[in-house]
């Protein structure tokens, strides 16, 4: 019980991931400076941002105001789970269960889930643009993960657990080093960079368009959470591209290196590429990847 | 002082409003947001919402279609705030002194922290104001 408690609060669960969250995003805003030419901001600066939110007062908007204040705590609740369980497989090796793999495609819907909750709950008609656009987009990135998903599951006997593919892979070798593999590694990444609503498919929390989107009331504690949720979702979502796709070495320096080398990926997809408007998010992930995705399937099955 | 008021001066989100101005100012804070200033460096950020804002960033001569629109966005801004007047028209009203659609100047509207004078100020003069805006705060409490 003890021991449950510490992976999910502490390591590889809450403080440990919302750290190295914290330092991946510092990575992707010195890379993002860097590509600019400029100098970019200190290492802590992710840390002092969070602070100085919770220092702030926080504004509940006329309305919904219990629905308003927890929504973020769901977000936060299921990117915390599917930090402890894709960090417990890969660092302490412990099994997980039968199935894992589906929970973590459901929580990882979570903060999406609960970005739209509360954008519904402030009120605001940007916000809620920003909403229906976060909808749309869950919609969009959904279908092509998880056709991928079940081709790297078909491509390791079927299993569903992570813990096995891992096994699977660090015997047979990692699975992108297949056809299938490295196709859907590719769909899997943008669906990534979509759910962590970096550039090209940001148009939900557009700055410059609808100032924020889902997050314009947001102020002090609760946007704090945000950014905290969003931290966690970069620090584990690389870890799941790593189970899934790099698991043949997990010793420590080569996790790092993985880890590294996908964030890098995702802050260079970032940077040289333009906002897409949601219906061409929307028609690029049901169109080319869902194509991409179903080659992979399709490839996975004939053994490629 | 306390830790996160610490914090606030290591990370101040800026939100740029323009009452009224001819533009030049916004086009001096952009240039110091851009690479060869580049205030990310010191966390200082232009930010999309109100919501978000520890700093309000106010150009131009305050007119009557702005002055109440000014009113309302600070009262949605979240404590600490620091407001800062940008320009000479939003610091004494320059050129629109006895212009028929212009009546008080910035500081008898809103608290203002900051004053950076110039048509338009440089950059350089900003980061000068920031520099001296953050110094008060680190000593003032």
């Amino acid at each position: 019980m003890i021991r449950t408690l510490f992976t999910y609060i502490v390591f590889p669960g809450f403080l440990f991931s919302a750290v190295v969250g914290l330092l991946a995003g510092w990575i992707d805003r010195k890379v993002t400076a860097r590509i600019h030419w400029r100098v970019g901001p200190p290492w802590h600066q992710n840390f002092t941002d969070i602070l100085k939110l919770l220092g702030k007062e926080t504004i509940v908007p006329p309305g919904r105001k219990v629905t308003f204040l927890g929504a973020p705590y769901i977000g936060l609740l299921g990117a915390v789970c599917v930090a402890g369980m894709v960090g417990r497989v890969l660092f302490t090796g412990q099994d997980g269960f039968a199935g894992d793999l589906i929970v973590i495609l459901y929580l990882l819907t979570l903060p999406a889930i609960s970005l739209i909750i509360g954008a519904s709950a402030s009120r605001n008609p940007l916000a809620s643009i920003g909403g229906s656009r976060e909808i749309k987009l869950v919609l969009a990135y959904e279908l092509p993960f998880i056709i991928s998903v079940v081709a790297i599951s078909l491509k390791t006997q079927g299993t569903l657990q992570l813990s096995h593919l891992l096994g699977f892979q660090g015997e047979a070798g990692s699975h992108i080093a297949s056809i299938s593999g490295i196709l859907a590694f590719c769909v899997a990444l943008l669906c990534m960079q979509a759910k962590l609503g970096f550039v090209p498919f940001d148009a939900s929390e557009a700055e410059q368009e609808i100032m924020g989107g889902v997050l314009i009331e947001y102020s002090g504690l609760p946007l704090a959470i945000f950014k905290l949720t969003k931290a966690i979702l970069l620090a584990t979502l690389p870890l799941l591209l790593t189970v899934l796709f790099l698991g043949k070495d997990t010793s420590p320096l080569f996790v790092v290196l993985k880890f590294v080398g996908i964030i890098t990926l995702f802050v260079l997809i970032k940077n040289t590429n333009p906002r897409v408007r949601i219906d061409q998010s929307i028609r690029f992930f049901w169109g080319p990847m869902t194509v991409v995705a179903l080659a992979a399937l399709g490839l996975a099955i004939v053994g490629l | 002082m306390s830790v996160t008021l610490k914090a606030l001066t290591r990370s101040i989100w800026v939100f740029h409003v323009s009452a009224g101005s001819c533009n030049n100012c916004d086009i001096e804070i952009l240039d110091l947001l851009t690479p060869r200033f580049d205030a990310e460096r010191f966390g200082i950020q232009l930010i999309g919402s109100i919501r978000h804002a520890d700093a309000i960033l106010i150009t131009g001569a305050m007119n009557k279609k702005s002055v109440p629109r000014v009113k309302k966005l600070y009262e949605q801004a979240p404590k600490p705030c620091v407001v800062i007047a940008v320009g000479t028209c939003a610091l004494s009203q320059h050129m629109f002194r006895d212009s028929y659609n212009v009546e008080e100047t910035l500081d008898k509207i809103l608290p203002v922290d900051l004053y950076i004078p110039g048509c338009p100020p440089k950059p350089e003069a900003m980061i000068d104001g920031i520099v001296k805006l953050v110094t008060k705060l680190r000593q003032g409490t």
